[in-house]
């Protein structure tokens, strides 16, 4: 569905207008019109079909979760405007997306267990499967051709054709005793494969996916209580998973997995009192700039900061709030924080030479996700309660734009695409 | 005599006093109901169908008394992800909250 709708209807009546009339009158008399017309008639049917998709790259679109209607809005980051909403995609209480690796395509991963398929030059929905009961995110392998979900109920991974979203194979994610885990932290990594964490196992499975009729399958067990989400690094090689029930972080080298997890910063958190955590960290926003990787701190006020060679702590960056998403622009300058309820309506700017807040946002309340464009000039940040997206330049901190929405919430940019983990 | 009659009368007026004062007005109302679509929404679903937390609906709470609902909510499970909410919720809310989950209000 276009959004500006009624010159595009009057385009399409003028249009048809021409193209009946004029080879009409350009026929000799007497001669049957009938066949003529017809030919006409479908031709222009096969023209309005294409014009009412873009003809463009995709390289500058996007897309902006409205979370509460169960649609998504396709945006332009260079006009820094809105092109379509797709409507009908359920529950995205807490949605995701990916993006087909030519970009064109979004899969949209919603809270009711359903994948969409989003054409972004046309505006629609290409087709939708509810594929399980309740799910929490997904992932597209590293050739694109295929699509994991990561359910919750039932616990486990479906994984689907990214062209025709039939199911190719389903992995459940099923303990010693055969109950199903939730699954949480589903990434993609090189090797065709798919890592995930199992939620009430504590557990971690990596997927090869080579062929989709026998996925080859390592665990790794025991890696700590309550595994509540994981990242890859940006290179694909390390998954860190973060434990809710325990103090440290769970570290799998993908290069070396025969070593198995290792724990670290283990003594993070120990004997310190937590404050209540009323919204998770995102660790799949975990920003690693140059050799120093910044995270969220669960239950304080505070961005740590880790040597992403050693793994060990390297400093402690107090900031306004709990952090929900802590994310490096792409030159690694600065770190961008949100912070969870009820100091949501904050963002503040780190910089990652002096370790030191330089600036502070108050968007306004409800601030849930924030997006870079791919060369970083300016960031898109999501404001629930306000209904609206507002576009910020990076290096003045001023206020460009700002795009209604129904309460937004994730914010993806198609340069996704092409990066592992994302 | 007087005393002890004056005290009586105080505790029968005071506490359907408390009580009618114990229930949030409409306005603090539609906050709460926000705050569980959206912030509790986060864990739960946005729709109560459950997520990292367990589902809300009437049919998945009717077996647990009200009480331990209302305790869940406001000192939240140790061991859990589930975070105490006094502070924030005033037992009446908090009171409220669960007779709204129960009556699958705002659903």
């Amino acid at each position: 569905m276009k959004l500006p709708g009624r010159k595009g209807v009057r385009s399409l009546f003028h249009f048809l207008h021409v193209s009946m009339t004029v080879p009409l009158r350009m026929m000799k008399k007497g001669s049957d019109p009938f066949p003529f017309l017809l030919l006409v008639f479908f031709c222009s049917f096969y023209g309005t079909a294409n014009a009412e998709c873009l003809v463009r790259g995709t390289g500058d679109l996007g897309i902006v979760i409205e979370r509460a209607s169960g649609s998504v809005q396709v945006v332009d980051t260079t006009a820094k405007t809105s092109l379509f909403r797709v409507e009908g995609l359920g529950d995205l209480s807490h949605a995701s997306a990916v993006f087909s690796r030519d970009a064109r395509y979004a899969y949209v991963f919603g809270r009711d267990g359903g994948l969409s398929k989003i054409d972004l030059l046309c505006g629609s929905l290409v087709k939708r499967v509810v594929q399980a009961g309740n799910s929490i995110g997904g992932a597209i392998s590293q050739d694109g051709t295929l699509v994991a979900v990561s359910n919750y109920t039932p616990g486990g991974v479906k994984v689907f054709d990214a062209q025709t979203l039939a199911q190719v194979a389903d992995l459940p994610a099923a303990d010693e005793a055969g109950s199903l885990s939730k699954v949480v932290g589903l990434v993609d990594a090189p090797g065709q494969r798919f890592v995930y964490t199992l939620y009430d196992a504590g557990e971690i499975r990596s997927v090869d996916m080579h062929d989709p009729d026998k996925p080859q399958m390592q665990r790794f067990r025991d890696i700590g209580r309550l595994p509540y989400d994981a990242l890859i690094t940006p290179d694909g090689r390390y998954y860190i998973a973060g434990l809710f029930g325990e103090d440290g972080l769970a570290m799998l080298d993908l290069w070396q997995p025969q070593q198995g997890v290792r724990r670290i910063l283990d003594n993070y958190g120990k004997g310190e009192e937590k404050l209540p955590v009323y919204k998770m960290p995102h660790l799949e926003g975990w920003a690693i700039a140059g050799r120093q990787a910044f995270l969220p701190a669960v239950g304080r006020h505070e961005v740590l900061v880790v040597d992403s060679d050693s793994w060990k702590e390297a400093g402690r960056i107090a900031v306004h709030g709990q952090p929900v998403f802590v994310v490096a622009q792409p030159d690694g300058r600065r770190v961008w924080v949100n912070f969870a309820h009820p100091l949501n309506d904050t963002v503040q700017v780190i910089d990652t030479r002096s370790l030191q807040v330089i600036h502070t946002l108050r968007p306004g309340k409800g601030v849930l996700h924030m997006e870079f464009t791919p060369r970083g000039e300016a960031v898109w940040i999501s404001v629930r309660d306000a209904d609206t997206v507002q576009v910020y330049d990076t290096a003045s901190f001023k206020l460009l734009a700002e795009l209604p929405a129904e309460k937004p919430s994730g914010i993806f940019f198609t340069s996704r695409a092409h990066r592992t983990g994302l | 005599m007087l005393k002890l009659f004056t005290m009586l009368l105080t505790l029968v007026i005071s506490c359907p006093a408390t009580a009618l004062a114990g229930v949030p007005d409409a306005g603090r109302q539609a906050q709460l109901l926000y705050l569980l679509k959206h912030d509790c929404g986060s864990c739960h679903g946005m729709t109560r169908k459950g997520g990292l937390g367990p589902a809300l609906l009437p049919e998945n709470l009717h077996d647990f008394p009200p009480e331990f609902l209302v305790t869940t909510i406001l000192d939240g499970r140790p061991g859990t992800p589930m975070p105490p909410w006094r502070g924030e919720l005033s037992e009446a809310d908090a009171r409220w909250l669960v007779e709204a989950l129960n009556r699958g209000e705002g659903l």
